[in-house]
């Protein structure tokens, strides 16, 4: 595998570069909030990629993706309030749940294609807003404080703004790798060959089905990581972050910075929630510009901020 | 490819505001500016912005500069604009909080930091009890105050038997355990709504008509208390099941409300007829800045909650590094509040009036609030005992 | 057995709501293959447009008539400008799209309305209660509703099942080559029918309006229910469309009704309180799970290429 010098292969390695010297960065201006807004946009750059591989690669548009960010947030503020603040208990369970969370409403969304699709994974997503919500024992709708991150012996301190920075920063990289590998594994032309023609696969062998579901599972999981690393970098976990909007914002990220492209949902991630921060520091009317543009994204720039710049040449 | 290093530049550049620290007071204030609910923060803006006019927009001689932050209603936006505040502009002190849940979200990060926060509205139990901490002060009161209040109300009204309705977050929740502590009858049945979305009450009403209460008490803020007064008139129960509220009508649901407030009771620390000679300034100043606006108990709260920060900064002479100096001069509560002089308890709630309002035409023909009697005086919250604060 | 006729009605009263909502979405959605999130701010509009326009009048029906013209004459233009170049996008552009254009409208409507909200008072012939049957008394203005959401839906029907524009609406949701193919004006069609839905979202959101005030925002909670409906009844099914939503407000209604009086004679009284408005809310979307995963096009599929 060669990385040929293009305009998108530039601007990935601009972006890999950049976020790993963020916090020598932010260490020599002494600006810390830079780099609590790039450790929340990292973590949601692994979530969005995860979502990347069902929707981009496997064509499967969840609607419901925001749900696997609450289940692993829960799953470590859950395990906090009642006393276990070991990230090697928290963190296997919260992606034990959202694996198992995956593979049941999978199982039970695959039947459904299209809309129908969406509409499902959508409902499954908003029960389980609702369910947490309900629990008034770890806060109902108001949500959850976490007075400890999870701890991990002397391995790492959570607390450290840097070491969690660059914690995050090594999860989306290997969410990336592993995504990578599995789309240019069999497992993963499989998926993608579901993606385009379903009759065909079905008819050489194939039970789309089942590939379709390992890889939504896998998906899911990854998510739950992102999600336990987000309860960690708020210290905070509320149903919110379960909410249909919030699957939406995951959406926007991925189309943003371009749907089946590898690296596309880390742009999008990072060009969506820069430009949130930065146009409501200008204006309180901030959605009435990112709203056109938008749309204006959608007209024009097919394949998103990737696509715009794979048609680049240059020279 | 210019676009891109242009943007990133420019991100950069907005990003990387240096900070300055040492000449100016710096303040953050975190309240609700987008959203069906901005009305209540564009208020609580108003008067704070006010409190910095008639302060000669200095504290203690140095210039003030306040960084006004959306929450959204959120509360994970608004423990992240928290963040910003501390770290990024590293304010001396934050104000604002509408929402105890966002409150409650954004607690942490503000007491770790040891920076001073100012609740200018929000007051859940918590905050109160268990949560409270030496760097957070409030100028509002402690959520189940104002319902306790009407509950000793409805009390002095000889009412027996009551249905509670509210909204499913920590307010409401607080709102309905404080009536039920001092209501002495009966209460016949308690419904939690979806918040913020359910606004259609139809089921809740039916039941409440059903269940042959005597009365009814609520607690809907902003838009949804216009929402449930317009239903609880239109099903005709207002001619048969008289209504006890805690911030259900105020100034800024009064002109959406209409006629439907009238006769309603409410509970209040503060309403904008308190006869002391700082209210008379705060009001008619307020309504010559703001033409067609009337000021809130929430702009009153924000309007203390600048004063309160300035007797600090005035103490230390306006060096904020001194923050024991600050908290003891904060603790005592030296300035002229609005609602009349009140002290803090331990746990930096403050022990004041609760006053019965209610909805009169005022001599423009307008709606306007007037208080008519004080239902409690120096009342000190339920939770203090729980705070280890001594 | 009384309180259970009252809340029926309530049930039935959001049920028809939610149909006439659900009603144009489902029209675009199945005749042009387009995803419109921006629906809701249509809803939206329409009370704004309704808010203003009895304020101006000074009366309740004809304000009414004149929001409901703008609302179509706005959706038809926001088709021609914007909408129509999405037509055979893929599903997920359109979302993304009209995403942008809920952040759109809802900033605009604060700039130009302000954050407050508007009242909509009603005319004082509505706003008493009536007695349907001994004992029962029911607000005026929700028996309206009832009554002008059916001629609405009977007004539907008779168009789509009995005239020409029925017949190419019915032809276009079941095969869209097909109408171009006969040499109908499709784009005119296109901009009638999307028109007419967003007159469908208006008059929905102007009679909701005096009952929940005219806010920013309005139309983004209850846009979910309407394609729960949509997707429950089969996208393109008026009549589907029909029987999911009136569905839908019972099961909405009824459970939060009676089922916080069943989980207390479970659970504490407190976790009762604080679960049931929880679990209510969830009822809708668990029928829609379970009618997907039993007919994965909803109850009644609109026939598909």
């Amino acid at each position: 595998m060669t990385f040929p010098i293009t305009p998108r292969n530039i601007v990935a390695a601009l972006v890999v570069a950049g976020l790993l010297l963020l916090p020598l960065y932010s260490q020599l201006t002494g600006n810390i909030f830079i780099l609590t807004l790039f450790t929340r946009i990292v973590i949601f750059a692994l979530a969005a990629s995860s979502l990347n591989l069902i929707m981009g690669y496997g064509g499967m548009m969840s609607f419901g993706h925001a749900a696997y960010l609450g289940i692993g947030g829960y799953a470590v503020g859950i395990l906090a309030f009642e006393g276990i603040g070991s990230g090697f208990i928290q963190w296997p369970v919260a992606l034990a749940v959202s694996a198992l969370f995956a593979l049941v409403i999978g199982a039970l969304s695959l039947r459904t294609r299209g809309v129908y699709f969406i509409m499902i994974t959508l409902a499954f997503a908003q029960m389980a807003y609702y369910i947490v919500s309900g629990m008034s024992r770890y806060g109902g709708d108001d949500g959850l404080t976490i007075y400890k991150r999870s701890n991990f012996g002397g391995l790492i301190n959570l607390s450290n703004r840097v070491q969690f920075y660059y914690l995050c920063l090594g999860c989306l990289f290997g969410g990336l790798y592993l995504i990578w590998r599995i789309i240019n594994s069999r497992f993963g032309l499989v998926v993608q060959g579901v993606r385009s023609n379903e009759q065909r696969m079905q008819a050489i062998g194939f039970h789309a089905n089942r590939y379709r579901l390992v890889c939504f599972v896998i998906a899911g999981t990854i998510c739950g990581l992102s999600g336990a690393l987000l309860a960690n970098n708020t210290d905070f976990v509320s149903p919110a972050v379960m909410y249909w909007t919030r699957s939406g914002d995951l959406m926007v990220m991925v189309i943003l910075g371009g749907m089946g492209s590898l690296f596309g949902p880390v742009i999008g991630a990072i060009v969506y929630l820069v430009l949130e921060e930065l146009l409501s520091q200008f204006t309180e009317y901030w959605a009435m510009i990112m709203g056109p543009l938008l749309l204006l994204i959608v007209l024009f720039a097919r394949g998103g901020i990737m696509g715009l710049l794979g048609r680049l040449r240059l020279g | 490819m210019k676009t891109a290093f242009w943007l990133a530049g420019a991100t950069v550049l907005a990003l990387a505001q240096p900070a300055v620290a040492g000449d100016t007071i710096k303040i953050g204030f975190v309240s609700t500016f987008s959203g069906p609910t901005a009305v209540i923060g564009n208020d609580m803006r108003n008067s704070f912005e006010l409190a910095l006019d008639h302060l000669g927009r200095k504290m203690g001689g140095k210039p003030v500069e306040v960084i006004y932050e959306d929450d959204g209603q959120k509360p994970d936006v608004g423990k992240q604009k928290t963040e910003k505040l501390v770290q990024s502009d590293k304010v001396d002190f934050i104000a604002g909080y509408i929402w105890s849940n966002v409150l409650l979200a954004s607690l942490k990060t503000a007491v770790d930091s040891q920076t001073f926060l100012i609740s200018a509205n929000a007051g859940p139990s918590q905050l109160a009890g268990e949560l409270c901490s030496p760097y957070v002060f409030s100028t509002s009161w402690q959520n189940d105050q104002t319902p306790q209040a009407m509950g000793v109300y409805m009390n002095q009204k000889g009412v027996k038997s009551v249905f509670l309705i509210g909204p499913n977050y920590a307010a409401g929740k607080d709102m309905l355990a404080g009536v039920k502590s001092t209501f002495k009858g009966e209460v016949v049945g308690e419904e939690y709504t979806v918040w913020p979305s359910q606004l259609d009450f139809s089921a809740e009403l039916t039941k409440a008509k059903n269940s042959k209460a005597e009365s009814i008490f609520v607690f809907y803020p902003g838009a949804a208390g216009v929402q449930f007064l317009n239903q609880y008139a239109q099903a005709g129960i207002k001619a048969q099941i008289p209504l006890y509220t805690a911030f259900t009508v105020d100034e800024l649901s009064l002109p959406l409300q209409k006629d439907n407030a009238i006769g309603i009771p409410g509970a209040q620390e503060w309403v904008n007829d308190l006869p002391n000679a700082e209210n008379k300034k705060f009001v008619e100043d307020y309504r010559k800045k703001y033409p067609g606006l009337r000021p809130t108990y929430y702009g009153a709260q924000a309007y203390d909650a600048a004063q309160l920060i300035n007797s600090a900064v005035i103490a230390v002479k306006g060096d904020t590094s001194k923050k024991d100096a600050m908290k003891a001069e904060m603790e005592k509560a030296n300035f002229k509040s609005l609602r009349g002089p009140f002290k803090y308890g331990n746990n930096h709630i403050p022990i004041q009036n609760f006053y019965l309002q209610d909805v009169v035409k005022d001599a423009d023909g307008q709606l306007s609030l007037k208080t008519v009697a004080t239902i409690v005086k120096d009342d000190q919250d339920r939770f203090h005992d729980k705070c280890p604060m001594k | 057995m009384l309180v259970l006729v009252e809340q029926s009605l309530n049930g039935l009263q959001f049920g028809l709501l939610l149909f006439l909502l659900a009603a144009g979405l489902t029209l675009v959605f199945g005749i042009m293959d387009f995803v419109n999130l921006a629906h809701g701010s249509l809803y939206m509009m329409g009370a704004y447009f309704a808010a203003t326009f009895v304020a101006w009048t000074g009366s309740f029906v004809l304000g009414a008539l004149l929001a409901l013209g703008a609302t179509l004459l706005l959706g038809m233009a926001l088709e021609f400008i914007a909408l129509r170049h999405l037509y055979g996008r893929d599903h997920l552009d359109q979302v993304l799209a009209t995403f942008g254009l809920i952040l759109f409208f809802n900033d605009a409507v604060r700039l130009i309305w302000g954050p407050a909200g508007l009242a909509l008072p009603l005319p004082a012939w509505l706003t008493v209660p009536v007695q349907i049957i001994p004992g029962v008394y029911y607000p005026a203005y929700r028996l309206s509703i009832i009554v002008a959401a059916l001629a609405v839906a009977a007004l539907l029907y008779v168009v789509v099942m009995r005239t020409r524009l029925g017949m190419l609406i019915r032809a276009g949701a079941s095969n869209r080559e097909m109408i171009g193919a006969l040499g109908i004006n499709i784009k005119l069609l296109f901009t009638l029918v999307f028109g007419l839905g967003a007159a469908l979202a208006g008059l929905a959101g102007l009679m909701q309006a005096p009952i929940l005030t005219v806010q920013i925002g309005m139309g983004e909670n209850i846009l979910i229910l309407a394609f729960v409906i949509i997707v429950i009844g089969g996208i393109g099914s008026i009549r589907g469309a029909f029987l999911a939503a009136i569905f839908v407000g019972m099961i909405d209604t009824l459970g939060r009704a009676f089922l916080p009086d069943l989980l207390r004679k479970v659970l504490s009284g407190a976790a009762a309180s604080t679960a049931a408005p929880a679990l209510s809310s969830m009822l809708i979307y668990l029928l829609m799970a379970i009618v997907l995963v039993v007919r994965p096009e909803g109850l009644f599929p609109a026939a598909r290429r």
